[in-house]
């Protein structure tokens, strides 16, 4: 028995800080949701710096196996906190205008936050699965934290039922897993499972199991709750959703499917390109008839989520370094979306119709500028960023033989590059309709780092992918 | 004139510098919108005039590239910013600087509103023009050649006609989806050579079964870039709204973009798929020439009739490429370069009487020789020049390129010189209707003839158009070399023997290499071309 407790002392952490915010928070009541909310804020910043510190020359084990931490936890761990962190930054203003300024939004997304870095680190079925829940129940609250709305409430449920479900399958093929090859821990899996064809219920297990986390990640035919709830959450949720708990579920995802069944990589990997193709193809052509920012919004993550699974599809330590390459992409840019979304207030109401961004070019140059900029890095044009992500995957893809699926890939990146560049459109092509109202300056904070994110990344590809890459490596090596 | 260290990178990136002192001018709208013209007029002639340091330090003998530069970028993927130019990227570096400056001037009154967001537009697309012509890494080039597609979207979006909306979508999608087919190739090579460094790619000898595949890849992007025919529907849109400028730009510099990507990668780097389908590109030549010039024969407004010309002129440029020998290559350069001046030249004089009457309608004026007589000669020159007369450059351009297209097949030739004939048709039938006839209208006897600004505009083009026609060896000594050198590697690498006159490359037996010995062999018919423009 290793119990190695230090090696979670992030986790650990986050987890009484949280629970003494909860305490503070029922006595200070309401009020202090701001102070409290900034409060979390240096807790994730505390808990990344020890992220950083700990010692990943080598992957370590903690909890009799049940944990691991290596270069790929302390990396997607370090990208989810910054996500989740700037998530909370947002929702301030939002929610005090909006009537939802309640002290446990923030802790909330502190304990769903806490689940993610346990999904990062889950290193056997069970832990998981904790994780995985953890980070869900967090999740089904805070969309439906405007409980006086049908709309949220709704979201609420709808995410809940469905996640509900998701579980049992996940559960399901756990147990399948664990009843024909006797362990639930990766290493064991991963010892047990190799060479030739498993037996069928193993298969089937599998398939489950992949069920259950494309949910996670709303990838196609696991999307549908995607929409409804994105439109239905407070947007400042729907941010939170769209960058943090991707990160950490594809980071899970990935772990399972390369730890544990990386012996019959051949089994999972045409799972992965049929799921991967159908949701860069939904994501492109059921975004197109969006009318409503949000939900358009959700088919643009549900195809990018497609084009980070390409990365996966590879199966290859290229090919992981390119997810992880795509996700450091995709998460500002999603950050930065949301931050405009949640600039569209015109008298004090949000709006959310893309016709209500006609003209923004001339009412509100720098909010056009920086979202298009932002949209035209979603579309993969160069120089900006986005484009970097997609030569990654689809380089791994190609280094795996799978001319198919990158020739559908980039197909389908120029129906999405429609969509994206229809905004463009709207924002400088069309007259303007109405003027929104000034923009907070935390938003400003937000937009003002995805645009350089966006624009000047290019000059920061090379340690970024250094960084990828060594994140990748260790994943193989363990 | 060697000594100004990294001149590629300062020519580039001045733009960019100047398009940033535009976005920090701040004031009412009619200063701003002044001192984003004058910046922005400053900014793109200084390029120029730092370009022409390439023009008089390049040296013409070394076939080479010249001026390199080299950044480390992406080190671990063995990604580098590197920038060079030889004899064939040079004159199209050169074009895209000569072309800003002046359509910059055309924007001066055309443009009212938004002015600061049009210059910033222009500039960066300069940048990306001008990098896309040096770029020496595949990566580097496809962030230029792409990247060309913001700019000029929100160009012809903005300042566009009135289906400036659709037009600019066509653009944007067709182009991007011929160049992201391109990217998945870029990504093979890659994958295979493990560099995308551009001389280190044109040496590595890649499967010929894997080749056609890559070629067939670059081919969507590049044929959709110059266009070909079938590919070539969203050119008049493109140019039909588009405000002048975007139209100048778009024919002059962003067309050849195609042509220079089959000259970079497509014959140097796949040479034997280059071989196998140049029969589809002759094909497909023969098709835009003369499809395409009896589309032009039957269109009624001006801009789309020159639009449908330059489809049918980068024809002769697409069938002169894939000739593989020297005249047939240095014509479809030439012939780029030409087509560059000539038909940026004509959507300026399409604009002149645009900006005055704003219709394109060939039928809405006639008899203006009355009326504007040095416009009247400002648009017979580049008519001329566009039918092809001697002593102008759309001579030498089209009979080199005939010249080739005679050693390699007699059918080509018969089919291009068709085209010749029917662009001889309608040009000078647009040109009757528009210059000569009477002068009935009223509003078109109200026109008032070129402004010194205009006349700025044209001058320094006719010379450029008489220059090229009367002393093309000025021309020629600098994509000499690099041609020869480019037939040279094109011959050891498919194993195809020198040419002699009249057979066809295809039927050449792949016998001994002897590389060494085409040069004289194909140099004599360039040499003899070239006095009969003079003569005339």
């Amino acid at each position: 028995m290793e119990m190695n407790a230090s090696l979670a002392l992030p986790e650990i952490w986050v987890a009484v800080a949280g629970m003494a915010l909860l305490i503070a928070g029922a006595f200070l009541g309401d009020r202090a949701m701001r102070a409290i909310g900034l409060l979390t804020m240096a807790i994730m910043a505390v808990a990344a710096v020890m992220v950083l510190s700990l010692d990943t020359a080598m992957p370590q084990q903690a909890f009799n196996g049940h944990f691991v931490v290596d270069s790929f936890a302390v990396f997607a761990k370090v990208l989810t906190l910054i996500a989740a962190a700037f998530a909370i930054w947002m929702s301030f203003s939002y929610a005090e205008r909006e009537g939802m300024a309640r002290f446990e939004l923030p802790i909330l997304m502190l304990l769903a936050t806490l689940g993610m870095m346990m999904m990062i680190s889950a290193n056997d079925l069970i832990s998981l699965y904790v994780g995985l829940e953890l980070q869900s129940l967090a999740l089904y609250v805070t969309a439906a934290i405007r409980r006086d709305t049908v709309k949220s409430t709704e979201a609420g449920l709808k995410y809940f039922v469905l996640g509900a479900l998701s579980s049992g399958m996940l559960l399901y093929g756990a147990s399948m897993i664990y009843g024909f090859v006797g362990t639930v821990s990766f290493d064991g899996l991963g010892q047990a499972l190799t060479g030739g064809a498993p037996s069928i219920g193993v298969i089937i297990g599998l398939v489950f199991l992949c069920a259950g986390l494309a949910f996670k990640i709303s990838a196609v035919p696991f999307h549908m709750w995607t929409p409804d709830v994105y439109e239905g959450a407070p947007t400042p949720i729907t941010a939170f959703f769209a960058a943090a708990p991707k990160v950490a579920a594809i980071a899970l995802f990935t772990r399972v499917l390369v730890e544990a069944f990386g012996g019959i990589t051949p089994q999972w990997q045409q799972i992965i390109v049929a799921i991967a193709i159908a949701s860069m193809a939904l994501g492109a052509f059921a975004a197109l008839v969006q009318k409503n920012i949000k939900r358009l919004m959700a088919y643009s993550s549900i195809g990018n989520i497609g084009y980070a699974l390409v990365g996966l599809a590879a199966g290859s330590q290229q090919g992981v370094s390119g997810l992880l390459f795509y996700m450091a992409t995709y998460v500002p840019m999603t950050l930065g979306a949301f931050a405009v979304i949640l600039a569209m207030r015109q008298k004090g109401q949000m709006v959310e119709e893309i016709g209500d961004l006609a003209g923004l070019a001339k009412s509100q140059p720098w909010l056009a500028h920086i979202f298009a900029a932002i949209l035209f890095s979603m579309a993969g044009i160069p120089p900006l960023v986005g484009f970097f992500g997609k030569w990654m995957v689809f380089a791994a893809a190609v280094d795996s033989g799978m001319f198919v699926l990158a020739v559908i890939g980039v197909l389908t990146s120029v129906v999405s590059a429609y969509y994206y560049v229809r905004i463009v459109k709207v924002m400088y092509f069309d007259e303007p309709a109405g003027v929104f109202d000034r923009v907070d300056g935390s938003l400003k904070l937000v937009l003002a780092l995805s645009l350089a994110v966006v624009a000047i990344g290019i000059l920061f590809i090379n340690p970024l992918q250094t960084s990828t890459a060594v994140a990748a490596a260790s994943l193989f090596a363990g | 004139m060697h000594n100004i260290p990294n001149l590629l990178s300062i020519i580039t990136f001045l733009p960019l510098v100047g398009a940033f002192v535009i976005a920090t001018i701040r004031g009412d709208d009619l200063n701003v919108a002044r001192n984003a013209r004058w910046v922005a007029l400053w900014t793109s002639s200084i390029v120029f005039l730092l370009s022409l340091l390439l023009w008089f330090g390049f040296d013409r003998a070394n076939p080479g590239f010249q001026f390199e530069e080299r950044a480390e970028w992406i080190p671990v993927l063995n990604i580098a910013y590197r920038m060079g130019v030889d004899g064939i990227s040079m004159p199209f570096v050169i074009l895209s600087t000569l072309l800003t400056p002046i359509c910059i001037l055309a924007s001066w009154e055309a443009i009212e509103v938004r002015v600061k967001e049009y210059m910033i537009a222009f500039l960066a697309l300069e940048t990306l023009m001008i990098g896309t012509f040096c770029a020496l890494d595949f990566v580097a080039f496809y962030v230029f050649f792409e990247g060309v597609l913001i700019p000029m979207f929100i160009i012809i979006g903005i300042w566009g006609g009135p289906r400036r909306v659709y037009s600019a979508f066509k653009f944007f999608l067709f182009t991007l989806a011929g160049s992201v087919l391109m990217l998945v190739a870029i990504l093979t090579m890659y994958d295979i050579a493990g560099t995308t460094d551009i001389p280190t790619l044109m040496t590595q000898k890649f499967d010929p079964g894997l080749q056609i595949w890559l070629w067939l890849a670059l081919f969507a992007s590049f044929a959709v870039k110059v266009p070909m025919w079938p590919v070539h529907t969203w050119l008049p849109d493109a140019h039909v709204e588009a405000p002048t400028a975007g139209s100048v730009i778009l024919a002059g510099v962003l067309l050849k973009m195609g042509g220079y990507g089959f000259l970079r990668f497509s014959i140097p780097m796949l040479p034997d798929a280059s071989l196998t389908l140049a029969p589809l590109v002759f094909a497909l030549s023969v098709v835009a020439v003369i499809y395409t010039s009896l589309v032009a024969l039957a269109q009624s407004d001006m801009k789309k009739l020159i639009a449908y010309s330059s489809v049918a002129h980068m024809g002769f440029v697409t069938a002169g490429t894939f000739t593989f020998n020297r005249q047939g290559i240095e014509g479809a350069i030439f012939q780029m370069l030409s087509h560059g001046i000539v038909s940026a030249a004509l959507f300026l004089c399409v604009g002149v009487v645009y900006d005055r009457l704003h219709s394109r309608e060939i039928a809405r004026y006639g008899g203006l020789v009355n009326n504007m007589p040095r416009y009247a000669f400002a648009f017979m020159i580049f008519t001329m020049a566009s039918v092809g007369l001697p002593g102008t450059s759309g001579f030498i351009g089209e009979f080199l390129v005939m010249a080739g297209a005679f050693q390699a097949s007699t059918w080509l030739a018969l089919f291009i010189t068709t085209g010749m004939i029917l662009g001889a048709a309608y040009m000078l039938w647009l040109y009757r209707r528009v210059v000569f006839g009477k002068l009935e209208k009223d509003d078109v006897r109200a026109m008032l003839d070129l402004s010194p600004r205009e006349i700025a505009i044209f001058a320094p083009l006719i010379l450029i158009v008489l220059w090229m026609g009367i002393y093309p060896a000025s021309f020629t000594s600098i994509t000499g070399p690099a041609v020869d050198q480019l037939i040279a590697n094109y011959q050891v690498a498919t194993g195809t023997q020198p040419v002699p006159a009249l057979i066809a490359p295809a039927a050449a037996a792949p016998a001994t290499e002897l590389p060494g010995t085409e040069a004289p062999a194909t140099e004599q018919p360039a040499e003899a071309a070239e006095p009969a423009g003079e003569g005339q």
